[in-house]
């Protein structure tokens, strides 16, 4: 008995010095035996995929490599081939301003819309990367404004009188915001209002014969640039939306927690090229007669209503991730409900929705090519439209859509790593 | 206990309840609860789980609404008027169980938030008084911190700086101890014991009795929505008169 008592009890005397972890084998023959082929499977695996690899470089590689840059026509093309295979890239060094600005905008005024362009990366990075000063947010500010301006051209008094009309609404929003965000809101919106009314009036009035910047009507937008147009408008302007959407499906009022709800599933339930053709065609009926909208601002509006739906319910399942404890304490602390939304609640909720929004946003991106449909001359419109109707480039499709192709994977991957680095950058839960 | 009856109590009344009854849908969960509570009084309150002690200091600061009768904190009628309602809580403090800090806000601004916010205090201000509430629950150096990265008792106690941050007169606590392990109650307890010597009116919801026997003025005994029985500390763990307290206590204290 003593002795099994003497082995249970234990004191440990010496501590026990610290010591590196067991070296592994390295090199690379160790790594493709762990890796590669570790069991017959994965070896099988292995070739497979190799193979594959080889049977795609094999085809594309020399097609790539052998590009003609140079030539007027596609049978100019196959005469400097002769015979051999290789792509036709001299379509797109011929028709590089066409795809990127479409076929009608002028071409001495294409430096207008390549410094937007320009801009816009000024604009965008003080929303994207918050450590930068928030001076810039400024710039931010104007930058719609300023981009109407190049893109559009025409009297500066409309850019000014809306500019002017937004700096109202946000000035009355934060006299009467402090003490009730609902009056700000809406106050500052009649105002706003009253400034556009007296500001078309004026602006009709004082618009010069021959303006600085000469007019570009919309019709004669095209080209990649107008998918870049559509796609920053409507992201922009489908997040806010989004989440007001969101916040009035879970709203105590019950009318309007039932027009959120409508709309949503509405929206939700309605392929987008049908509301394109909507946009198109009827939603002229619900203006005023004499008013011409153009389609550039209907297919906007449609598209942000859309993706605005699928934002809000990739909100409100950040939303509902949180616990109430959330809610609780934000009340308990006394913050009224914009504030604990703007503060706490967001914040959170938004952090968590990233990964839907940007997959929503990547979405959207890439279906401002169904305006082609519409007949509006996007980069696929140009594509599948004067380019390749064109005797000269007729049949040149691998080369174009490839090109289109590259040019959406760029901007849609930008973004996905975007969203990773920001995921990263504001965990801070340390789970 | 001595240190209890040292403790001031003021005769200026800080809440009323009269004749408070509240339901869930058809369920009656607080029935005809009276309580005035002076100020400067630490009152404890147990009672067994789903006896409705939660949803009764949630009603004092209107994170629940009350059906009948009458809440008075600090002279202000709770009623469904928003104004009230948004007063009340910014002098009304709580404590939850699961501490509700908000992890995307370091622990200084996890304290500042409401004073910039709700009292409009600048924000130096604001940051000089946090650190003072921190250093008096102990963790300055963790200000920079995030809540994920602190400890549970850690956590309470910034939940309970962020409380005093809004210069609250009344404190509420809800279990503040019961979701952290054996070995930081004691810490967070410390704090709490504190701030009852300041003269601060606490309404705490606790089952850890060495804590009530030592800074409470009245004990409160809650079953099935009721105030079952209240009494000083010492007459209440000592002798207690109801069956159900009898048996409540004998199953807490019993082993
Ligand atoms: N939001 C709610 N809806 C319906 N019933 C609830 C709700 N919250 C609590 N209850 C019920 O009310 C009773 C009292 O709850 P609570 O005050 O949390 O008890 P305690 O804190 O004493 O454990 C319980 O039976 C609980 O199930
Ligand atoms: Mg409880």
């Amino acid at each position: 008995m003593t002795d099994t008592s003497s082995q249970i009890a234990f004191v440990q005397k010496e501590p026990i010095p610290e010591s590196p972890p067991p070296s592994t084998a390295a090199g690379p023959v160790k790594w493709m035996r762990d890796n590669l082929f570790s069991g017959w499977l994965n070896s099988l695996l292995t070739l497979a995929a190799l193979w594959a690899i080889y049977v795609i470089l094999s085809g594309t590689l020399p097609w790539l490599l052998n590009g003609v840059w140079n030539a007027d026509s596609l049978a100019e093309c196959r005469e400097i081939l002769n015979g051999k295979t290789g792509a036709c890239f001299a379509v797109l060094a011929e028709r590089w301003n066409q795809l990127l600005f479409g076929f009608k905008y002028p071409a001495d005024l294409y430096w207008r819309p390549t410094l937007a362009f320009v801009l816009l990366f000024v604009a965008v990075a003080p929303v994207l990367f918050f450590d930068l000063p928030r001076k810039l947010l400024m710039f931010t500010a104007l930058y719609p404004f300023i981009a109407f301006y190049l893109i559009w051209g025409g009297t500066i008094w409309s850019p000014i009188f809306a500019l002017a009309g937004f700096a109202a609404w946000y000035m009355v929003f934060e006299r009467l915001g402090k003490n009730s965000f609902v009056q700000g809101f809406f106050g500052g919106a009649a105002v706003a209002a009253i400034v556009w009314g007296i500001g078309s009036f004026i602006t009709g009035a004082i618009a010069p014969e021959e303006p600085f910047l000469q007019a570009v009507p919309s019709r004669d937008l095209g080209g990649f640039m107008l998918n870049m147009m559509l796609g920053v408008t409507c992201v922009s302007l489908s997040i806010p939306i989004g989440i007001v959407l969101a916040l009035g499906r879970q709203s105590d009022m019950p009318l309007i927690k039932i027009i959120c709800v409508v709309f949503i599933e509405f929206i939700r339930g309605v392929p987008l090229i049908t509301l394109l053709f909507v946009a198109s065609v009827m939603l002229a009926y619900f203006f005023p007669p004499d008013s011409t909208v153009d389609l550039f601002l209907r297919v906007v509006i449609m598209i942000t209503v859309f993706s605005a739906a699928y934002i809000a319910e990739v909100i409100r399942g950040g939303l509902a991730a949180l616990p109430t404890g959330q809610y609780e304490a934000a009340d308990s602390l006394g913050l009224d409900y914009p504030q604990a939304m703007r503060l706490i609640i967001l914040p959170q909720a938004l952090k968590i929705s990233i990964p839907g929004i940007v997959n929503v946003a990547v979405g959207l991106f890439k279906d401002t090519t169904l305006v082609s449909v519409i007949s509006m001359f996007d980069l696929l419109g140009m594509i599948r439209g004067p380019i390749l109707a064109s005797t000269e480039w007729n049949g040149v499709y691998w080369e174009l859509l490839g090109f289109a192709a590259l040019l959406f994977f760029v901007v849609c991957y930008g973004i996905s790593q975007y969203s990773q680095w920001l995921e990263r950058r504001l965990a801070t839960d340390h789970r | 206990m001595a240190e209890a009856s040292q403790m001031k109590v003021s005769d200026e009344i800080a809440i009323t309840i009269d004749g408070m009854n509240k339901w869930y849908g058809s369920f009656h969960v607080l029935r005809d609860i009276n309580l005035t509570v002076n100020r400067g009084e630490r009152i404890v309150i147990c009672g067994p789980s789903g006896s409705g002690k939660s949803t009764l200091i949630r009603c004092i600061n209107a994170l629940e609404e009350h059906q009948q009768g009458k809440i008075i904190v600090d002279g202000t009628e709770l009623s469904s008027d928003l104004k009230n309602v948004d007063k009340i809580r910014s002098e009304v403090g709580m404590c939850f169980q699961h501490f509700n800090l908000f992890p995307h806000l370091s622990i200084l601004d996890n304290c500042t938030l409401a004073p910039i916010w709700v009292r409009k205090t600048p924000k130096k201000e604001a940051e000089e008084r946090a650190m003072h509430f921190l250093e008096k629950v102990k963790i300055p150096e963790q200000a920079d911190k995030f809540p994920g990265q602190l400890s549970g008792g850690q956590q309470q106690r910034v939940a309970i700086a962020r409380s005093l941050c809004m210069m609250p007169r009344i404190m509420l606590f809800d279990e503040p101890t019961s979701a952290l392990d054996p070995e930081m109650i004691k810490e967070v307890l410390d704090t709490m014991i504190e701030l009852a010597e300041e003269g601060m009116t606490m309404l705490c919801v606790t089952h850890e009795m060495g804590f009530a026997r030592q800074v409470a003025n009245r004990v409160i005994f809650m079953d099935a929505g009721q105030i079952v029985e209240q009494n000083e500390p010492e007459e209440f763990f000592n002798n207690p008169k109801s069956e159900r307290t009898q048996l409540f206590l004998s199953q807490i204290l019993g082993h």
